[in-house]
């Protein structure tokens, strides 16, 4: 039968993706933003079956919480991305340093 | 049995999408391989009766999230394969730290099932109420234990929303646009004069 432990299993690894994700992609910050939304996702996969699992709503309200920030952070992001895309025409991460001043 | 196989089957979908999203070439690949883990992810959580926060992670993440990162991909012009040269640079050193931190949370587990942590007892007070559906519960719970953390969770987006607008707004240059307070202060006066000129003198403009 499926219990917890494979719930946890499952959204470990997928966390784990999530920061493989940005060390593999370290120049490209779409990938990089792809990959936090990976790790939020694997975050509210704990949330939610811990919540289901022990009867406890909470957890199912605060992945709803997390859902919101994740989506505000992508839309800043994306926009701080197409803003600093407009200036220097590249998204390469290596180069932000550039826009301190 | 079912369930069992139901939930194989999203698993092994949702970890196999991720790996494509962190390593497709192709960023439109990626937020496609993205939109297909949020799909299994929310089966994941069907499986464990909590629909509405599976039907909440589709409308919210495939519908406006994806979107919108494919969006920004499609949008801007960029060379995607200069932005991966330190793919295979950066391997190993990523491989090491993904493999420490699975050990550890592994490690964390098991500390959990050994009964070493104490995760706490649930609050009898938001258990699910009885003989209601799962999204019901959740209002329940949300309107009312939660409700002004619910308001703050709306501000937020309320400032993510005019962040979103003030960082990308610009003010071009050299477009004629209209001027609507120059319009409605205009008075009859300054536009239209009454002269009775003498014949043959002309009208001076």
């Amino acid at each position: 039968m499926i219990g917890i432990e494979h719930y946890v299993i499952v959204s470990s690894i997928l966390f784990v993706l999530g920061v493989l994700g940005i060390f593999l992609n370290r120049k490209n910050v779409i990938v990089i933003l792809m990959a936090i939304e990976l790790i939020l996702l694997a975050v509210n996969l704990n949330f939610v079956a811990f919540s289901a699992f022990l009867h406890d709503l909470v957890g199912q309200v605060f992945a709803m919480f997390v859902l919101t920030v994740a989506a505000g952070e992508a839309a800043i992001g994306l926009a701080i991305l197409v803003i600093y895309f407009r200036r220097r025409g590249s998204i390469a991460v290596d180069d932000v340093n550039h826009m301190k001043g | 049995m079912i369930q069992a196989l139901a939930f194989y089957l999203f698993a092994a979908l949702v970890l196999l999408s991720g790996v494509f999203t962190i390593t497709a070439k192709n960023p439109v690949h990626s937020v496609l391989w993205l939109i297909l883990a949020f799909f299994n992810a929310a089966g994941l959580m069907i499986l464990v009766g909590a629909e509405f926060i599976a039907m909440l992670l589709v409308i919210v993440y495939v519908g406006a999230v994806a979107v919108l990162f494919l969006f920004v991909v499609m949008m801007l012009d960029i060379d995607f394969a200069t932005l991966r040269a330190g793919f295979m640079k950066n391997f190993p050193l990523g491989i090491a730290i993904a493999l420490v931190l699975a050990a550890e949370l592994v490690l964390g587990i098991g500390a959990e099932r050994a009964g070493a942590l104490k995760l706490g007892v649930p609050d009898a007070a938001t258990a699910p109420l009885a003989g209601v559906s799962n999204t019901e519960a959740i209002g329940a719970l949300l309107y009312t234990r939660y409700l002004f953390v619910f308001e703050a969770s709306g501000m937020i987006l309320l400032v993510a929303m005019i962040g979103a607008i003030v960082l990308t707004h610009r003010q071009r240059s050299g477009v004629r646009g209209q001027n609507i307070p120059r319009q409605i202060a205009r008075r009859p006066e300054e536009a239209t004069v009454n002269q009775s000129p003498e014949v043959g003198a002309g009208v001076k403009l």
